[in-house]
């Protein structure tokens, strides 16, 4: 495909997870490392056609994930806008790197397309189930964003988020899709580029000699040069002081891990994103996100058909979890059902947040099968 | 180097006493025309049934296992992709500890198989772990060129020029870059007593490899090449054909590597050119005239160095006796 045939091309009819590589192409991604697994290789596969003809673009395969994040830490260290693609089993090799760019504050995109059960799994079958783990996976305490995908449209946009998100707040963020939303081809509007925002990383604009890489300042965000044009930058997992350099003394850890945290907490408005579906009246609540989050659209409205006044709460950040969001949804409504193909793990965070509020009722689904409107309607209505 | 290999326990097989028993049964799973599943028989074949198998991700463990085409006759453990010597290491450790306490007579086999993929990308960290602490194990790599499970992407043991999803050949690239990786050397730069390298088209061949690799004490490895129709894009029944075509074109020499010393097995006197081979595949279709004749000079040059090899690691005519006394 030439550069020609994209430019007048408008509409184009995708796969899940074609559309995430296509988000990061217009997102400004120049740095693709990967390793295959089902079910995210296609994203690896565009990527390996497409990048070639990006100006300056890299793709490369790696050995194994731990490699492909390794490979992208070191690409977004060097100014890159980077990415890579993988399902559970590579996500869970990636643990360790994603906290280390945690700790040095490097952007990175990471998509999971989640298929069913743990370890190998069900390869080809969808799942929800690394949910927690993309919060909590990396040890140790640490800030990190977390969004998901319902449909093809959703991918794109939300891969092109994801970029942003992870450039304006210097963080690793994970972009969540499950195997039935990656491998769902829908016709879709490719925007162009200038009719979405693209934001990139803040750059010190400070003479070389003034520049401390982990300082504080009023975002929370140190600007980051690329490594090597001159700004002394000195990468370290340890806990580091503003300058850099590995710290243990308490007052400083302190404040660089209260700052790590402070950057996404002072912005839980901006990066919480929920859609709101029929929700301004109604009493009887889905909180779904992913695939489930179709299957809940339709129940929604059938629901609404027969009578009762239901409404959807899509939430497409997972974490940081959209509290206040979800708070004054459950503050209106007489039940709340949160359905997943999990054993309930985004409903645990509902019950948090619920507190005896209202009734909290799971739908949970682990067979390696979606989670069908009927399936919905029959408990909301 | 070692020099000192004991072959004892090693019976020669001929056409005479070919091992008909079959532990990996018919009606499994795999595409047409797959070499790798039947070099895994023929490896089962001259393993016998006193083996435990740990069999890493991939296309063998997807079409082998599920019920009811479950082809296994022997116990059989599914690990991860990347761990098949790193199991296969904790298996052997236990069985010894069992025997050492009595509880059992006899240690049975241990044979890992893993993919191109699981051995010389993410599972090479576990293999030379498990070959440097020598456990006794044969480590198997059925060596397809490609991960062929996830959709043919390319390996770092996919030949040079090849097209994979992931090494698209167009106006940017050739496709696949770089050289093949050279897992049998890499397994022998460890100094096990037993590497070779194999192909089911040369079965006899095959099995006594097999057979010299269970019988070392200490860890063997095997590197079998096989055809994958799919992957490759060439024609189900020539799959055996392509495996012979492979060796007397040099791209896979067969050799062994016994306590250090190279032996080529199969000698190739009458080299056929690289392009017998490649144009029965399609991911070779785009290679230009230039390339072909690259590929056809470093075959060559990679065959020579061989056969340096052979000649250099061959056993001196006078050994130094060890002094008598007397």
């Amino acid at each position: 495909m030439s550069a020609m045939q994209r430019k007048k091309r408008t509409e184009a009819f995708l796969l899940g997870n074609e559309a995430v590589a296509e988000g990061a192409l217009l997102a400004g991604c120049t740095f693709f490392a990967g390793y295959p697994i089902t079910p995210s290789t296609e994203i690896m596969e565009v990527m390996a056609r497409r990048l070639p003809h990006v100006e300056n673009g890299v793709f490369l395969q790696m050995e194994d994930e731990i490699a492909s994040a390794g490979a992208i830490i070191g690409a977004s260290l060097a100014g890159r806008k980077a990415m890579t693609a993988t399902s559970g089993p590579g996500f869970s090799l990636m643990q360790e790197q994603i906290g280390y760019a945690c700790m040095t504050e490097t952007p990175l995109v990471i998509v999971n397309v989640m298929r069913g059960g743990s370890s190998t799994g069900l390869p080809t079958s969808p799942g929800q189930g690394d949910v927690q783990q993309a919060r909590w996976g990396a040890h140790g305490d640490h800030p990190i964003i977390v969004f998901s995908a319902s449909d093809v449209r959703e991918c794109l946009e939300m891969a092109i988020t994801a970029f942003n998100y992870a450039e304006k707040y210097r963080t690793p963020v994970i972009l969540l899709l499950d195997e039935i939303t990656a491998h769902t081809r829908e016709k879709i509007e490719i925007p162009r580029p200038g009719e979405f925002e693209v934001l990139s990383r803040l750059l010190p604009t400070m003479p070389p000699e003034w520049y401390k890489p982990y300082e504080e300042t009023v975002r929370g965000v140190p600007p980051m040069p690329p490594i090597g044009t001159g700004y002394r930058f000195h990468v370290t997992g340890l806990t580091h002081d503003p300058l850099g350099f590995p710290t243990s003394r308490p007052d400083e850890v302190k404040a660089v891990t209260e700052r790590m945290f402070r950057k996404i907490d002072r912005f839980f408005h901006d990066i919480q994103i929920v859609d709101h579906d029929l929700t301004e009246d109604c009493d009887t609540l889905v909180i779904a996100y992913g695939s489930v989050a179709r299957s809940a659209r339709l129940a929604v409205r059938q629901a609404r058909e027969a009578g009762v006044k239901a409404g959807l709460l899509s939430l497409k950040t997972l974490f940081p979890f959209p509290r206040p969001q979800v708070e004054k949804l459950l503050r209106t409504c007489k039940l709340v059902l949160v359905p997943e193909m999990n054993m309930g793990q985004i409903s645990r965070e509902v019950k948090r947040v619920n507190s005896g509020i209202t009734t909290i009722r799971t739908l949970n689904r682990v067979d390696g099968q979606i989670i069908t409107p009927s399936q919905i309607l029959k408990e909301i209505a | 180097m070692l020099r000192d290999v004991d072959l004892s326990g090693y019976e020669k097989v001929t056409a005479k006493n070919i091992p008909w028993e079959k532990f990996i049964t018919s009606g499994h799973r795999a595409c047409q025309g797959c070499a790798e599943v039947l070099a895994m028989g023929m490896v089962m074949k001259a393993a016998g049934p006193e083996t435990i198998v740990c069999n890493a991700t991939g296309c063998m463990e997807i079409i082998t296992s599920p019920f009811p085409q479950s082809a296994w006759t022997v116990p059989w453990l599914h690990v991860a992709f990347e761990n098949a010597a790193a199991v296969a290491s904790g298996v052997e450790s236990a069985t010894r500890a069992l025997e050492r306490k009595g509880k059992l007579k006899k240690r049975p086999k241990i044979i890992a198989f893993a993919g191109d993929g699981g051995t010389a990308d993410i599972g090479l960290q576990a293999l030379s772990g498990a070959l440097e602490r020598g456990h006794d194990f044969v480590y198997v790599c059925l060596d397809n060129e490609a991960y062929m499970n996830t959709g043919i992407q390319r390996s770092s043991s996919t030949p040079y020029g090849a097209m994979t999803t992931t090494s698209p050949p167009g106006k940017k690239s050739i496709g696949q870059r770089t050289w093949k990786k050279n897992m049998a050397m890499i397994a022998a730069a460890h100094e096990i007593p037993y590497v070779a390298t194999a192909s089911p088209a040369y079965h006899l061949d095959l099995f006594n490899k097999v057979k010299k690799a269970l019988a070392v004490e200490g860890p063997a490895y095997l590197h079998i090449f096989a055809t994958c129709p799919t992957g490759w894009r060439s024609d189900p029944a020539k799959s055996v054909e392509l495996c012979r075509l492979a060796v007397q074109s040099k791209v896979f020499p067969l050799y062994e590597v016994v306590g250090g010393q190279y032996i080529i097995t199969q000698k190739v006197k009458k080299p056929k050119p690289v392009t017998d081979y490649f144009k029965l595949q399609r991911r070779f279709r785009h290679l230009t005239p230039d390339a072909v004749e690259y590929i056809q000079s470093r075959v060559d040059e990679e065959y020579a160095r061989l056969e340096a090899f052979e000649k250099a690691t061959a056993p001196l005519e006078e050994v130094a006796e060890p002094p008598t006394e007397g």
